[in-house]
């Protein structure tokens, strides 16, 4: 049952990136030449609506629909990780137009080469594992 | 119906994907999609190389199970909730990538130089895209978390740590379409 909840939710969410068109390559190329307030309305109001919703759960301590404690883990302190990381991270997704997320979704729409760079991104998350310790944090 | 078979506006997308957020909330989860590069690692053996991979990765399955789902979902919204997939981006995007050399701006969903089924026969198509994905996966583990950890779940919690990674997710991406496409297309 609970496996049928994630299958629903995830479909959902590839449906959603689809329609977007938060999965295609052209929408975030645009994004991050200013030329356009798609991409910045979806994630603004995604997160306005965000911001709202966890605030109230944090407040109202309420259980999750299995009535478990529901935890919303802080991130841990630091900045060099994040810094770093994360503009190795808007490096590639400049370069591949993709996410995480949209690579399954578009896998599913049939663009096939994105194959490719889901292994880039499987690779890539293999090679950190090798290398974290040796890594700033 | 009809709209539905149109893109879907900003204030519609946008509004879906808190909803997606914060159902996975609810039923004591978190959304965030990178972390099934990691589980998949852990799954093909990476754990004998590195301790990172070593973890319990059957308490992930409910993710992958997510990602399999937005697979079929990227089939459903392909095959049965469009009809021109076209991607309608700004004049100047459009003329901006012809001078790079990828001409169909507006007329496709993604540019067939890079994901066209002739990319797969072209050296440097394929460098670019696995590179691209490299460095996706990559800064997504460093910077724990991508897109829909950092910008969306991170910073729905006001943690500073996401601003500092979404900031970088900026700083990267325009290094690469301003300065790096010139260089590379």
């Amino acid at each position: 049952m609970r496996s049928f909840i994630y299958l629903v939710i995830g479909i959902f969410f590839g449906i959603v990136m689809f329609k977007s068109e938060a999965a295609s390559w052209f929408r975030i190329y645009e994004m991050f030449r200013f030329d356009s307030f798609h991409m910045y309305g979806i994630i603004g109001s995604a997160l306005f609506l965000g911001i709202s919703f966890t605030q109230w759960v944090k407040k109202s301590k309420m259980e999750s629909f299995f009535g478990e404690k529901i935890r919303i883990e802080p991130k841990k302190k630091s900045f060099l990780r994040y810094a770093i990381g994360g503009t190795i991270f808007g490096l590639g997704w400049g370069l591949a137009g993709a996410c995480p997320g949209p690579m399954y979704t578009l896998i599913g729409a049939g663009f096939w080469t994105i194959l490719v760079v889901l292994f880039g991104a499987v690779l890539g998350t293999f090679v950190y594992g090798l290398l974290k310790n040796k890594l700033p944090h | 119906m009809e709209n539905m078979m149109q893109p879907w506006p900003w204030y519609i997308s946008g509004p879906l994907i808190a909803f997606i957020m914060a159902i996975l909330i609810l039923v004591g989860k978190s959304f965030g999609m990178s972390s099934n590069l990691r589980t998949l690692c852990s799954i093909g053996g990476a754990g004998k190389l590195s301790d990172f991979f070593r973890f319990d990765w059957r308490a992930q399955k409910w993710n992958l199970i997510v990602a399999l789902g937005a697979i079929i979902g990227g089939y459903l919204a392909h095959n049965f909730l469009s009809g021109d997939t076209s991607v309608l981006i700004n004049q100047n995007s459009i003329e901006a990538l012809e001078q790079l050399g990828i001409q169909d701006g507006s007329d496709a969903y993604m540019p067939s130089l890079l994901f066209g089924l002739e990319a797969l026969s072209n050296v440097k198509s394929l460098a670019l895209l696995l590179v691209g994905g490299f460095l996706v996966g990559f800064g997504a583990r460093y910077a724990g978390g991508c897109t829909s950890g950092h910008a969306i779940s991170g910073l729905s919690n006001l943690q500073l740590p996401s601003l500092i990674a979404v900031i970088g997710f900026f700083a990267g991406g325009l290094l690469m379409v301003h300065f790096i496409f010139p260089l590379i297309f």
